[in-house]
């Protein structure tokens, strides 16, 4: 029963229940499609939280990796004639040891200089994609044939929300283990962490590799679900997004990335309604967030109960 | 055996010699001080000891391998660990987290075994609680076993620090001033909680402002200025020496 009642196995069984019950609230295939939308960027974001959130290293192009498993599994399953599934592991493999031998160069800044270099990194990968239009189309991108056996949009609803709990389910795994301590060891102090025997260096390469494989599947399963892909998803505003989505849900909290890619990918289309105005208040909502909620979103939420508990 | 021998010692940091030729040994299983004036190079030293800096020259050898330039992890693998002057403390972590992360080495970090969540890591995990909580026993922080460490006190940090080295079962273990900014009560439980490191056959290496805790608990002193050794021996020897005097309190 006391399982149960931690937020680890708790929060799980809550999202799995979402997941189980969302379809029956859902009218129509607008509003399926967003529910996938939500998905996929929440898995990206879990990656991505590892990163930022726990081991403290910004990244500001985590859209390229996204791309990188798009393109890949697009340019080997139509050019190359290869299985999807196929694909999708290479894709990712190709993503992991690219981030493998550029993660020790630029990890070794800090700050704004890593946001930088990873800034940069992105930009350049989203001009290879853009410029090498014999293998990716250029701007006008690519299409690619889907999965055959998925057959209708609820099959991807549940495919994905099931990587979705398997993502939710690993990353927790991971923080509640010797490396998940080693990783916020990392975030907390570097030096203090090194004196116990931590190599801050190779847990950062382990989880910046770790955070781009995880957005090169979402990127793979994408390019397969929409049966296209434009350069935009490799662009530096989709890198930014995914970030505010880490930062908006709440650092170092895996729902908090799961929730805040939910509130962001839902938000701009209930938006709509304001037309030019959109952007205008999409903005202010994210600085009272910032100004109100530092911590973002589900950790305050957390805090707030835990008072409650105590008085 | 000497189990740490330092040799013609030197860095320089932009035409300071912060260290200067500096050669002395630390024997096993004693309490060693390194004293001197505001300046002399003791967190330098120890900076240089553990590997955070890497010397200009000279040598380092640890348990007769020589370590010089060796990375801070790969030297508490060998069995050296340090607290700090300045607390690094992991303020996002517990207090118990902050120790178990002190256990890094000793338990599975397979990358695998963690992302699946297998039995072993789990099984791993709650034996090192347990270890832990006798480490933060032996300091005297148990009841804050559970507490973020944002919210602890001062002193409480400083002990937590030395539970944390602990935790990675050092041979020799670096303590740089782990009485500054305390009040003489919470000075004399460091007093005692090194005493009793020290029972435990561990080589303490202490860097502190303290005098009267330094000639209580030292068994030898080294005592540093400018960056070169001034003099070495006991309480007693040091306490004598005409140049020490000079030193403290110029002339």
């Amino acid at each position: 029963m006391d399982k149960l009642k931690s937020p680890r196995t708790g929060g799980l069984l809550i999202l799995m229940a979402i997941i189980a019950v969302l379809p029956a609230f859902l009218d129509n295939a607008f509003q399926v499609e967003i529910a996938i939308l939500i998905f996929f960027n929440a898995i990206v974001c879990i990656g991505l939280n590892l990163l930022i959130g726990y081991a403290g290293q910004i990244s500001l192009g985590h859209g390229a990796f996204v791309g990188l498993g798009a393109y890949g599994s697009a340019i080997l399953t139509a050019h190359q004639g290869w299985d999807p599934l196929l694909s999708m592991v290479a894709a990712a493999t190709f993503t992991g040891v690219l981030c493998f031998v550029i993660a020790r160069p630029i990890l070794k800044l800090k700050g704004h200089y890593l946001a930088m270099a990873t800034l940069g990194m992105g930009i350049i990968i989203s001009i290879v994609i853009n410029t090498e239009d014999q293998l990716t189309g250029g701007p006008d991108g690519m299409y690619v044939d889907g999965l055959s056996f998925m057959t209708s949009q609820i099959h991807w609803y549940w495919l994905i929300g099931a990587v979705l709990v398997f993502s939710v389910w690993a990353s927790l795994n991971l923080i509640h283990s010797p490396i998940g301590r080693a990783l916020r060891a990392v975030h907390g102090s570097e030096v203090a962490a090194e004196v116990v025997g931590v190599d801050t260096t190779q847990y950062k390469v382990l989880i910046f590799v770790v955070s781009g494989v995880f957005a090169s599947v979402v990127g793979s399963l994408g390019v397969y679900y929409s049966n296209f892909v434009t350069p935009d998803i490799a662009g530096f505003f989709h890198s930014i997004e995914l970030v505010v989505m880490v930062v908006f849900g709440g650092m170092a909290s895996t729902f908090g990335a799961v929730v805040g890619a939910a509130i962001l990918t839902i938000l701009p289309q209930v938006l709509t309604f304001l037309h030019d105005f959109e952007h205008l208040v999409f903005g202010l909502i994210l600085m009272l967030t910032m100004i109100f909620l530092p911590k973002g979103l589900v950790p305050t939420l957390a805090d707030l109960f835990k008072k409650g508990d105590k008085s | 055996m000497s189990l740490l021998k330092v040799d013609n010692l030197s860095i320089v940091f932009g035409g300071v010699k912060a260290i200067d030729d500096l050669s002395f040994t630390i024997e096993p299983g004693k309490i060693h001080s390194i004293i001197g004036p505001n300046g002399a190079g003791k967190t330098t030293l120890f900076n240089l000891i553990t590997g955070v800096y890497t010397p200009t020259t000279g040598t380092v050898l640890y348990e007769n391998e020589g370590v010089t330039g060796f990375k801070s992890y790969e030297l508490a693998a060998r069995g050296m660990s340090r607290t700090f002057q300045n607390l690094q403390i992991f303020f996002n972590m517990t207090a118990i987290e902050n120790v178990m992360v002190g256990a890094h080495l000793h338990l599975n970090r397979g990358f695998f075994a963690s992302f699946f969540g297998l039995p072993t890591i789990k099984e791993g995990d709650r034996h090192c609680r347990e270890t832990c909580l006798e480490l933060l026993d032996f300091v005297g922080l148990r009841h804050y076993a559970d507490t973020d460490t944002d919210s602890m006190p001062y002193g409480a940090l400083k002990r937590l620090e030395i539970a944390r080295a602990l935790a990675s079962k050092p041979k020799i273990l670096l303590l740089d001033e782990p009485a500054a900014g305390l009040n003489p009560a919470e000075s004399r439980e460091i007093d005692e909680v090194i005493k009793k490191v020290a029972e435990r056959g561990i080589t303490v290496v202490l860097v502190e402002h303290d005098m009267k805790m330094v000639m209580e608990i030292s068994d030898h002193i080294l005592v540093l200025d400018y960056g070169r050794k001034l003099t070495e021996g006991t309480a007693q020897e040091v306490r004598n020496n005409p140049d020490v005097i000079a030193a403290y309190l110029g002339g």
